[in-house]
């Protein structure tokens, strides 16, 4: 009974806090992109656009509903339905955190732990293939069609040398729960998968790339190739569905990285050489920065919002400090920060890359990425055979 | 609670299967066939079978469905026709399949007695470490069988579907 | 709490299997008619895993596992032959694939 609770409130907390993230998330690639292209990006709506997301969900719930006549309304219903749940079941498994006490009770920050963790993951993406095919077979639309088709031959194409990239690594740490392969890698970054397993570290990240259709594997969702792909002929909540959807897949794919690669929330060095006080020291220093510059500030709006942006990281600092919350506050800092700097090379390429056309795209998964996964797992295999 | 998660996954089993059967439009037929390959993959969970339960999504529902799916929609298969099926099996076909299946449920019941039930958790021997170890131990050959097996398929398939060249 | 009778999961592949019977006799689209043919082995495979929770042993989730692989040749190799059947006959229905008879 006590476990049903417990489980009921995790699974309450994490679905809150990933939902704020997907929305953030937004705001943050719009900023850091617009700064690539040296421009501002977002900042009317509140201070810095930070109000910009809950403009754009306001957007989306209010606009008209359409369904258009000539679709199959029953799976053009469907897809986005299953884009949706499936991109936010996988984080159902991910670690964020090591073991935790609150009012008593002991508990992992973590939803479930399965036995099979990696293969739960691998299965749920394989069936988010479903959404994006069937939305562009349903619209009854060319365009639709032959995105949702490309979409879908690229994520199937791109799941085998994910499948394979993944199993380097389980060489390495043999168990397949994703809760002991963070644990494997305790110690410091000498102890990370990520350095014996570098090849597999950017097979990974590539494939990761086209899996969540971004760029530069993003031909089936341009704007200026397909009107819209497969979302051409849908509008408000079942279009913010597919954009969700996206943001979640990449979520998810950045988390799996961290957990699999980066040693998930084991910190970089260990905490005897002072690792807890990275936080605190990392927080303080960006507070103190945004005060210093809000006693001269460039534009006269912010002599408010960046002092009190300053007081807001001061204060994170300061939490960091206090003993009850550390055991929670620390795993769940280093697991963030991975994930953090792992969205914004996903965003920085982005910014910065131009689009693979289709035939390149497919050519490069199975004449480059897929030998190149398979040549890693072998040689992987022998090592770890001649050293035993 | 065992039961209760039987009994619901076997209706959604069932009905998603009479459901592949009597629809018209290959696409609602193949999205029953993938209602049911899910829903047998958790009662695979509750029989212990935790490695074959995964496999069955990733290669059966997420990839096997999904070549059935494209080739729908590639060749734009319409919904049938309802014309041409014989009087004969119209009026006995639902009656005879009702009256083998109680027959069949009949002598099932009568050959396992009431000792052997299935618990959740009872069988831990369907993890990936008992299955990889007997597939390359005890099982070693059909398992290189079944990769040429999969060499062939794909030289095949590869060859039938290719365009011709001028 | 007591657990599901084994037979219980017997009945169930058996009204699967004979529900795929009944698609394949009855329907004229030949890919439905394959949909069932993939209807009666995935019936197949939860006999096999209930048995191997009888008998305590992992050898018929191997079983299960090689029918998978077959099953997802099989489906590759008949998806090929009914697209190179559709180019040259353009119809998806089987009483009409009958140049062969006398």
């Amino acid at each position: 009974m006590e476990f049903f609770v417990i489980s009921i409130i995790k699974a309450a907390v994490v679905a809150v806090a990933l939902l704020t993230t997907l929305a953030y998330l937004q705001w943050v690639e719009r900023k850091v992109i617009a700064h690539i292209q040296v421009r501002l990006g977002p900042s009317r709506v509140g201070p810095h656009g930070l109000l910009q997301p809950l403009a754009d969900v306001i957007k989306l719930i209010t606009k008209e509903d359409l369904i258009p006549p000539y679709v199959n309304k029953f799976v053009y219903l469907l897809a986005p339905f299953l884009a949706v749940t499936m991109s936010l079941i996988s984080i159902s498994v991910i670690p964020f955190g090591s073991e935790i006490q609150v009012f008593g009770h002991t508990t992992w920050m973590q939803l479930a732990d399965l036995n099979i963790g990696l293969l739960f993951i691998l299965a749920v993406s394989s069936m988010g293939v479903y959404g994006i095919a069937l939305a562009g077979w349903a619209s009854n639309n060319k365009y639709s069609l032959l995105g949702g088709l490309r979409s879908s031959a690229q994520m199937i194409s791109y799941e085998l040398p994910l499948s394979l990239a993944i199993a380097a690594p389980l060489l390495l740490v043999n168990t397949l729960s994703l809760r002991e392969i963070v644990q494997k890698q305790a110690g410091s970054i000498l102890h990370w998968n990520v350095l014996p397993q570098i090849v597999s570290f950017f097979v990974f990240v590539i494939a990761g790339f086209a899996e969540t259709n971004r760029v530069p594997f993003d031909l089936p969702e341009a704007e200026n190739e397909l009107v819209a792909g497969f979302h051409t002929e849908y509008s408000s909540m079942k279009f913010a569905a597919f954009f969700m959807a996206e943001y979640a897949n990449m979520v998810t794919i950045t988390c799996i990285t961290a957990v699999l690669f980066l040693g998930g929330w084991q910190p970089l060095f260990p905490a005897a050489w002072g690792s807890n006080y990275v936080p605190v020291v990392l927080f303080a220093a960006v507070g103190a920065i945004a005060i210093y510059h809000g006693l001269h500030p460039a534009r006269r709006r912010d002599r408010l919002t960046l002092p009190v942006f300053g007081a807001v990281f001061l204060a994170l600092a300061v939490l960091f400090l206090l003993p009850p919350l550390q055991q929670a506050l620390i795993p769940l800092f280093w697991f963030g920060a991975k994930v953090g700097l792992l969205l914004f090379v996903f965003i920085w390429v982005r910014g910065t890359l131009p689009r693979f056309r289709y035939d390149q795209l497919m050519g490069f998964a199975w004449k480059v990425l897929f030998p190149v996964a398979l040549l890693n797992l072998l040689v992987t295999a022998f090592v770890i055979a001649w050293k035993s | 609670m065992d039961v209760i998660l039987f009994l619901i996954f076997a209706i959604i089993a069932v009905v998603s299967a009479v459901n592949v059967v009597v629809q018209t439009h290959p696409i609602s037929s193949a999205i029953s066939l993938i209602g049911v390959m899910a829903s047998l993959a958790v009662l695979y969970l509750l029989l212990g079978a935790e490695f074959i339960a995964m496999a069955q999504i990733i290669v059966y529902a997420g990839a096997v469905m999904v070549l059935f799916v494209f080739v729908i929609m590639l060749l734009n298969a319409g919904a049938e026709s309802k014309r041409g099926r014989s009087l004969m099996a119209q009026l006995l076909g639902m009656p005879l399949l009702i009256a083998f299946l109680a027959l069949a449920s009949y002598f099932i019941q009568r050959l396992y007695p009431t000792g052997a039930v299935v618990r959740f958790g009872v069988f831990q021997g369907g993890s990936a470490q008992s299955v990889g170890m007997a597939l390359f131990t005890t099982y070693l050959l059909p398992f290189e069988v079944t990769s040429v097996l999969i060499l062939i398929a794909i030289v095949g398939a590869v060859v039938l579907a290719r365009k011709e060249l001028p | 709490m007591s657990g599901v009778p084994l037979a219980w999961y017997l009945i169930l592949s058996a009204v699967l299997f004979s529900l795929g019977i009944a698609g394949f006799l009855f329907r004229k689209s030949v890919i439905t008619i394959f949909m069932s043919i993939e209807l009666m082995l995935n019936a197949v495979n939860l006999s096999f895993v209930a048995f191997s929770y009888q008998l305590k042993q992992v050898n018929g989730h191997i079983f299960t596992f090689f029918v998978m692989v077959v099953a997802a040749a099989e489906a590759a190799v008949g998806l090929a032959i009914i697209l190179t059947v559709f180019k040259n006959r353009s119809t998806l229905n089987v009483d009409e694939m009958n140049s062969m008879k006398d």
